[in-house]
């Protein structure tokens, strides 16, 4: 439960978060349900990394069928226009707090696709997107990393300050800080 | 012998046409119901409109599309070669058949032969793979209905099928392996004896895994006599490979249009005999992919023993360019059936059209017949055994 | 049966409607005239000597240049174990021609494909509607002059490259000299008397 993150895209971000914060992150980021949303050649990869070699349910990650139960989407594969709604309606149908990883290049741009006429060109055209996973496919290691991430994301987030936007200051956290991602 | 279950011949609900029921909601109370696009089987983004009083099925209508990635398009903006990569995505959990497919259509048009070094890579290649698609098809159907630890199992002998052939070409799942003209890289020191030890590791697990779901009590009782197909209709709805085969007629690419080196491997094509319920059954389609599971083993025993020095890739010329019109049509033993290629050559260098017609596509209009009468779970059971992948369906 | 004889069996039969056997070089295919391919794909499947039992494949192929779709049928038996292709010319501004799912049931979604893509009507399908791209969509893909639109449904089809207003520190020091260059000759121009024959320096 650190309190300092060294580098993210050149920033040093700092949160300070209380004890009562850590206890809740830590058991939030202990037990992340992700939505079973494999479309294509990442779907057969998530499953692998759901499986007994690079297993996420050590992390206490295990699939939910259905978003009413998930905390966090994972867009494995291609987004087409036919399915972009969707991936709209299912990500509203989750329940705050909630996170979407982009996994494979496909769901981060369109991939290898980008001369299809049916290919949605991004997942975060359609939902706001918190990690992109690079890869075609990505290797269970990456997306345990990209899990990892969002961990490390919830462990940052202070529960009594609730949500603000990114760029806002919040008097909170000091001097002159503003809220980052 | 349990007796069959399936959709009364002379179904007492008024046969409309789809497009009346879509149309219209009946008055007789029952729901329409959307199963998918996104639904915890693995089987990629599928829906069925499914028209249901709650357990019964009235009628089952699949809609597909959710994964159309426009591949046949792509292949007219991009040269031969390029096209490669996306042959992969034509079914992803396939991908050395796929490619073999579309290298052989072009190589059909070229008139190139390929190098026996080569035909043994491939071979060794497609057969592991076809291994390790079976591997996901059984275990997810045994998840489909309910049995969820053989999963992990066929996950775990799949992931030391992916270490081999991520040491041979590279990637875990989207392999680009395959050239047209040969291969793209050689087997590596060493490969033959890793891939002894495996196939001796995988052959002691198959009869772990009979004993694990194939002939347990609830499986059996779950599939025998579910949605049985006769030939006669597995024939006219097109249906290929494995699903095929376990209707009882006999025939795979592999021996009767052989290709490759295929006639210099022995092998058997197993045939589904209804053992616990009826020919054609969905236990049938279960067990014809255990049993080739444990034939590809034996074919790439002879491969490894039998493989000679030499190329891997034929001479090709640096940019292929043919005269426009010329038109190459290949199959291939995928392990979803009978993956077809054509091909027609473009005036420069793209190909003017490409169409595969794979084993899933067909597959999906004959569960519509069959799923009248039958109850929500035994629809899930039987696209399962119909082993349909979204990306072969939507290319 | 060979191609060759399969072929005169249905000349026989049908005689005008069914073409010659086209010498390509591999896969050789006959053409049919579009009203009598359902009689000859029936024929096809019944007959003892064909028994064509299996439509493996159907694919229509858009020539603008000839200003016609094909739609080939590639047709197999398990019977005889052989293969025989028919094609089938349309007129590309009303591509129409008959079913052949009462022929076999394989044909059905084979049919609703080529519909969805190419546009190509099959008269007498019990259900011809669109089956890859969504319901709404307007245009038909696979034809050589589709135009992609701008955006569906709110979704723009396009996505800027993060690379745009990038410029490479070289290609930037190229500008930055051209620039001073043309600098240069402009200021020094207007010093000299014009001279219509002198050369501009390269910039």
């Amino acid at each position: 439960m650190s309190k300092h993150y060294a580098e993210d895209v050149g920033q040093v971000i700092t949160t300070r978060t209380s004890f009562i914060d850590d206890i809740i992150n830590l058991a939030r980021k202990s037990s992340i349900f992700y939505l079973l949303f494999g479309l294509a050649c990442c779907g057969i990869e998530l499953m692998q990394t759901g499986g007994p070699r690079a297993d996420i349910d050590r992390f206490g990650s295990v699939p939910r069928a259905t978003p009413r139960q998930s905390d966090l989407m994972i867009v494995a594969g291609t987004l087409t226009y036919k399915m972009a709604e969707r991936c709209k309606l299912l990500y509203e149908q989750m329940a705050e707090p909630k996170y979407v990883i982009s996994m494979g290049s496909c769901a981060n741009c369109g991939g290898l696709f980008q001369l299809a006429y049916s290919v949605c060109k991004g997942v975060d055209k359609i939902v706001p997107v918190d990690i992109y996973v690079p890869g075609c496919p990505p290797r269970p290691e990456a997306l345990t990393e990209g899990l990892l991430r969002v961990q490390d994301k919830i462990v940052r987030e202070r529960w009594f300050a609730g949500r603000r936007e990114v760029g806002q200051s919040d008097p909170g956290l000091g001097i002159d800080y503003k809220v980052s991602a | 012998m349990t007796e069959a279950r399936r959709a009364p011949e002379t179904p007492t609900m008024e046969m409309t046409s789809n497009k009346e029921v879509l149309r219209r909601i009946e008055y007789t109370g029952d729901m329409l119901l959307n199963m998918g696009p996104q639904h915890p089987s693995t089987h990629g983004v599928i829906n069925f409109l499914v028209q249901t009083d709650g357990e019964v099925m009235k009628r089952a209508i699949p809609e597909v599309g959710y994964l159309h990635r426009s591949l046949e398009k792509i292949g007219e903006k991009v040269t031969y070669n390029g096209y490669m990569p996306y042959t992969d995505r034509v079914d992803y959990i396939t991908a050395m058949c796929a490619n073999q497919g579309y290298a052989m259509a072009v190589e059909r048009l070229l008139a190139v032969t390929v190098p026996k070094r080569a035909e043994y890579c491939r071979t060794i290649a497609t057969e592991l793979n076809r291994i390790s698609s079976h591997l996901v098809s059984l275990g997810t159907m045994a998840m489909d209905v309910g049995a969820v630890t053989p999963f992990p199992y066929a996950l775990r002998e799949r992931e030391f099928i992916n270490d081999l052939l991520e040491e041979l070409c590279g990637a875990r799942l989207t392999y680009n392996y395959l050239r047209i003209g040969g291969v793209a890289y050689d087997l590596p020191e060493g490969y033959a004896e890793k891939l002894v030890t495996f196939l001796d590791h995988f052959e002691k697990i198959l009869p772990e895994f009979n004993r694990l779901i194939t002939y347990n009590e609830i499986f059996v009782q779950r599939l025998a006599g579910l949605a049985p197909i006769s030939p006669e209709m597995a024939i006219d709805y097109c249906l290929v490979g494995p699903n095929l085969r376990a209707s009882g007629v006999k025939f795979d690419v592999r021996k009767d249009i052989p290709y490759s080196i295929y006639p210099e491997v022995q092998f058997e094509v197993p045939v589904g005999r209804g053992e616990v319920g009826v020919t054609g059954d969905s236990w049938d389609r279960f067990w014809v992919r255990c049993e080739e599971m444990r034939q590809s083993c034996r074919i790439l025993r002879q491969c490894v023993a039998q493989i000679p020095k030499g190329e891997v890739m034929a001479k090709m010329p640096r940019k292929i360019k043919m005269t426009e019109g010329l038109e190459a049509y290949s199959r291939i033993e995928s392990s979803r059936g009978d993956m077809q290629y054509y091909v027609v050559a473009g005036a420069g260098e793209n190909a003017y059209r490409v169409k595969v017609r794979t084993g899933s596509f067909t597959a999906m209009g004959i569960i519509d017949v069959l799923s009248r009468g039958l109850m929500i779970a035994d629809l899930v059971a039987l696209i399962a055994s119909l082993d349909v992948v979204a990306p072969e369906i939507d290319r | 049966m060979t191609p060759e004889e399969i072929q005169q069996v249905l000349a026989g039969k049908f005689g005008e409607s069914v073409g010659a056997l086209q010498p390509a070089k591999q896969d050789p295919w006959v053409l049919v005239k579009p009203a009598a391919i359902a009689e000859v794909c029936a024929f096809l499947k019944t007959d003892p000597r064909t028994r064509m039992d299996s439509l493996m494949n159907l694919t229509a192929v858009d020539w603008p240049k000839r200003n016609q779709i094909d739609v080939i049928y590639h047709l197999f038996s398990y019977a005889h174990r052989h293969v025989f292709i028919l094609k089938v010319q349309l007129d590309r501004a009303a591509p129409a021609v008959p079913t052949v799912e009462g022929v076999w049931k394989a044909a059905d979604w084979l049919e609703r494909e080529q519909f969805d893509l190419l546009g190509v009507e099959f008269t007498g399908h019990p259900d011809l509607r669109r089956i890859m791209l969504p319901d709404d969509w307007v245009g038909h893909p696979l034809r050589k002059d589709y135009q992609e639109g701008a955006d569906y449904h709110h979704i723009s089809t396009t996505r800027e490259s993060p690379l745009d207003g990038f410029v490479r520190l070289d290609e930037l020091k190229k500008r930055a000299a051209a620039k001073s260059a043309e600098a240069a000759a402009a200021q020094a121009a207007p010093a000299h008397a014009p001279a219509p024959a002198k050369k501009e320096m390269p910039s």
